[in-house]
């Protein structure tokens, strides 16, 4: 493709603290490459911030590679930007052209508030994945890794659920805030393995009552979690979630 | 949700293939609505489906509770807006359910003044008829009446349009929130989904529409 220069209006929420009122501030940025990664475009407009004395956009990153899940920008009205299975620090430039006006906004949910800028916490998922997203093992030595038999299949569909980065993305989709194909990815992903199967029941139950208390919204199917995930997570976890908790609400003991 | 929206789609069943008995006329223009009529004053004096009509209304009540205390749970879920709204992602009926499902209940207001309140208490233009000595309500000819004005017959498509897109979303999102997860069978109940809505609401059309065409009555 082409290599070409743009220059752009960027329109970013800015808010001081989790309490303050937050409004939209336009800013021009100028020779901006279509090889550069959306965020490298914001780092040029934040060095520019800087030199003008102004305080720089604050945004979560970390890897920059598409895999930790902290990117975290809702970019022309869709999740991490216009391109599909993408995050925003794999987002290239060149999804945009010359002369064009970027909004660019926070992940909204009462559940992820707004610490500054374009950062939100989103330690509600870390809690959700404390109080069951894990299995429980004696430690020892490493076990052989082919002493388990597991299913093909099973053992693809878990990995694909594993693959959930936790970024919150279908958070921010979901016109109800719902965690859920956030919630069904971890669940799926141990309940598919034997290795998650002694936890399997309370896992679910545990995890579930922790996602309504961290006041996210309930699932109505309506697919844009699907639709702007990163990694693609099939919403079809979502039934399987829902049939995990079912079997462990009709059969847990406590 | 799931559960209470599965039980209203039996009774769409039932509803739709009772009222069929009216394209019986036809086949045989000397029917005149017979067998219709024979049909509902079955279903209108038999003690079994009185009952079952307490737990049809129950349904629906308990739907439309379920369906505006989710909303309102959902509302408080986002308590800033975006500037730009997320619409590619999800079909715009998946996520106007609330309004398509007020749009159902004005109709069903109407349509319950229209036949079930005469039906039942008012007798509201009801003439009797006698099929082999029994006397019964002449439905039939009240949905002649009903449907001779075309505003009532578009206001009633209307209505159905209403609950196609209603169905269209909930009837697979209803198999999902019951568990179904097997690839197989969801891809099934998709095509199934838009099918017996696409089904439901035509044979619904039909009905007022044959009345204002004359094919039927």
């Amino acid at each position: 493709m082409e290599h070409y220069n743009m220059n752009l209006t960027v329109k970013v929420w800015r808010q001081k603290n989790s309490r303050a009122q937050g409004n939209f501030e336009s800013y021009s940025v100028k020779n901006i490459s279509s090889e550069m990664s959306f965020l490298e475009m914001i780092d040029v407009l934040n060095e520019e911030l800087i030199v003008e004395g102004k305080e720089p956009i604050a945004f979560d990153h970390d890897c920059r590679e598409g895999i930790c899940g902290q990117c975290s920008m809702y970019i022309n009205g869709k999740p991490h930007g216009p391109w599909q299975a993408n995050t925003t620090c794999q987002l290239h430039m060149r999804a945009f052209k010359d002369g064009d006006t970027i909004v660019v906004e926070p992940w909204r949910s009462a559940a992820f508030p707004v610490i500054k800028d374009l950062m939100v916490d989103r330690s509600a998922f870390d809690r959700i994945v404390q109080a069951g997203g894990f299995v429980s093992v004696n430690t020892g030595n490493a076990v052989d890794g082919n002493s388990i038999p597991i299913n093909k299949d099973a053992a693809d569909a878990s990995f694909a659920a594993a693959m959930c980065i936790g970024c919150g993305a279908c958070v921010a989709a979901c016109k109800n805030s719902s965690a859920m194909l956030f919630l069904s990815a971890k669940v799926a992903h141990l309940a598919l393995l034997p290795q998650g199967d002694p936890e399997r029941k309370s896992r679910v139950m545990n995890m579930v009552a922790q996602m309504d208390k961290e006041g996210f919204g309930a699932c109505t199917n309506t697919g844009a979690c699907e639709a702007t995930c990163p990694k693609e997570i099939s919403i079809s976890n979502i039934a399987r979630l829902n049939h995990e908790y079912l079997r462990a609400g009709l059969t847990a003991e406590k | 949700m799931g559960l209470t929206g599965i039980s209203l789609v039996l009774f769409l069943i039932v509803h739709a293939g009772i009222n069929a008995c009216v394209f019986a006329d036809m086949a045989d223009p000397e029917e005149n609505g017979a067998m219709f009529n024979k049909a509902a004053h079955f279903m209108g004096s038999t003690v079994l489906i009185r009952i079952t009509e307490i737990g049809l209304f129950a349904g629906i009540i308990l739907h439309i509770v379920q369906g505006l205390l989710l909303t309102a749970e959902n509302k408080k879920r986002r308590t800033v807006g975006y500037a730009v709204a997320y619409t590619a992602g999800s079909k715009w009926y998946s996520r106007s359910m609330g309004l398509l499902g007020t749009l159902i209940l004005l109709f069903l207001i109407m349509h319950l003044y229209h036949f079930w309140a005469s039906a039942r208490f008012t007798g509201r233009g009801l003439e009797p008829v006698t099929y082999n000595g029994v006397e019964m309500h002449n439905m039939f000819g009240l949905m002649k009446a009903t449907f001779s004005d075309w505003k009532v017959v578009i206001v009633y498509a209307l209505g159905c349009l209403s609950l196609y897109y209603h169905l269209a979303h909930g009837f697979q999102s209803a198999f999902k929130t019951l568990g179904v997860h097997n690839k197989r069978y969801n891809a099934m109940l998709s095509s199934l989904g838009y099918g017996f809505s696409a089904v439901i609401t035509i044979v619904f059309i039909l009905m007022p529409l044959s009345f204002v065409l004359g094919w039927v009555g």
